[in-house]
């Protein structure tokens, strides 16, 4: 997914961690990894661990670091819109129109990081601090719980103990149920392929208004 | 014997819980949280977080100190099988959310496919995209 921009922008001083979410192990992950040959660097997280620091709830999502290690934009959707969401059920048609409109989000979302390479705290997309203290995702006591939860079942599964650990894996979705991340690892451990099956179609049904991606919020119009 | 997950790894001991209640020596109790029970409460760096009177027979005594009880003055989620076995202590919510709004990006460090262990902070000097993805 990032590729082409790390190769684009690597000599002005710019990275891509890409992290792979995936409690089944790098075995999981490799095939993707190793189809598309990134250059960046691809780290596998089993324990979910970036999702706990940045308090991810979903893929992909991305946070911008500066070159001292300080947050400018927080965990927000990266560059996806939910467009699938309106896909032909039996055919697996996307509208057209929802196909620009995640093109465009896409295209919006790699230019503001060109723009953020090339002028730093200037870009308007670099939020000042009380900005993006303000889009921080909160953190509470139920998904610090959550998380436990999830490390405990992720534990036993790993360790012979598949039926406990799922069924401790739905508490941690029961403690965050807006987390995808912890829903679909879960469906993914429990039978490759459920998580994104039936089940998962009805639990996007359930959302209605809600958001499968929270649209990113991001200035309209070209970097300048 | 108890397994018990924390931020700095897992760890085996041989004591028992008792329901959520597990004592350890002050020596693993330290390994596991890396708090030290000391006269002014509990410790970790310079910092102490004191035990409100009336409870000191529930945190410690026999010399063994109650991880549970730590988790709960603490409010660290502490997460266990139902067998009590296993067990899982995070770090307090809020001081994860203080953490995230003073935008210091939280180091970490994961391997990469070849197994090669990557910090985060290896990266400073550089803008980073940190981004998620995965298989499912």
């Amino acid at each position: 997914m990032w590729q082409a921009l790390y190769e684009e922008l690597k000599s002005k001083k710019f990275v891509v961690i890409a992290v792979a979410l995936e409690s089944r192990g790098a075995d999981a992950a490799r095939p993707w990894i190793e189809q598309a040959k990134p250059t960046y660097p691809c780290l596998i997280d089993v324990d979910h661990v970036v999702a706990r620091e940045y308090n991810m709830i979903n893929v992909p999502q991305a946070v911008w670091i500066d070159e001292q290690g300080h947050i400018v934009r927080p965990t927000e959707t990266a560059g996806v819109t939910e467009g699938f969401r309106k896909m032909n059920p039996t055919t697996y048609e996307m509208p057209k129109e929802e196909m620009q409109a995640g093109a465009a989000a896409r295209r919006r979302y790699l230019d503001a990081i060109r723009d953020w390479v090339a002028r730093g705290t200037a870009s308007k997309f670099a939020l000042d601090g009380a900005e993006a203290r303000k889009r921080t995702p909160r953190f509470t006591a139920d998904i610090a719980r959550a998380h436990a939860t999830f490390r405990l079942g992720r534990y036993l599964v790993e360790h012979g103990r598949r039926d406990e650990g799922l069924q401790i894996l739905e508490q941690a979705v029961a403690l965050n149920p807006d987390a995808w991340s912890i829903w679909r690892q879960m469906a993914d451990l429990d039978t490759v392929g459920k998580a994104g099956g039936p089940e998962f179609w009805a639990r996007v049904g359930a959302l209605g208004e809600k958001h499968y991606y929270a649209p990113v919020d991001m200035p309209e119009g070209q970097a300048q | 014997m108890t397994t018990i997950i924390s931020t700095g790894g897992v760890h085996k001991v041989t004591d028992r819980p008792d329901g959520t209640d597990l004592w350890l020596t002050p020596q693993k109790f330290e390994a596991v949280t890396g708090f030290a029970l000391k006269p002014e409460g509990f410790c970790r760096d310079a910092v102490c977080i004191p035990i409100p009177p009336g409870r000191e027979r529930h945190v410690h005594h026999g010399r063994k100190v109650n991880i549970a009880a730590f988790a709960e003055l603490t409010h660290r989620p502490w997460v266990g099988t139902e067998s009590g076995d296993c067990w899982v202590l995070e770090e307090p919510a809020d001081a994860r959310d203080a953490a995230l709004r003073s935008l210091e990006a939280p180091d970490f460090a994961l391997p990469d496919l070849d197994g090669r262990t990557h910090h985060l902070s290896d990266y400073r000097g550089s803008k980073v995209l940190l981004a998620s993805w995965a298989s499912w």
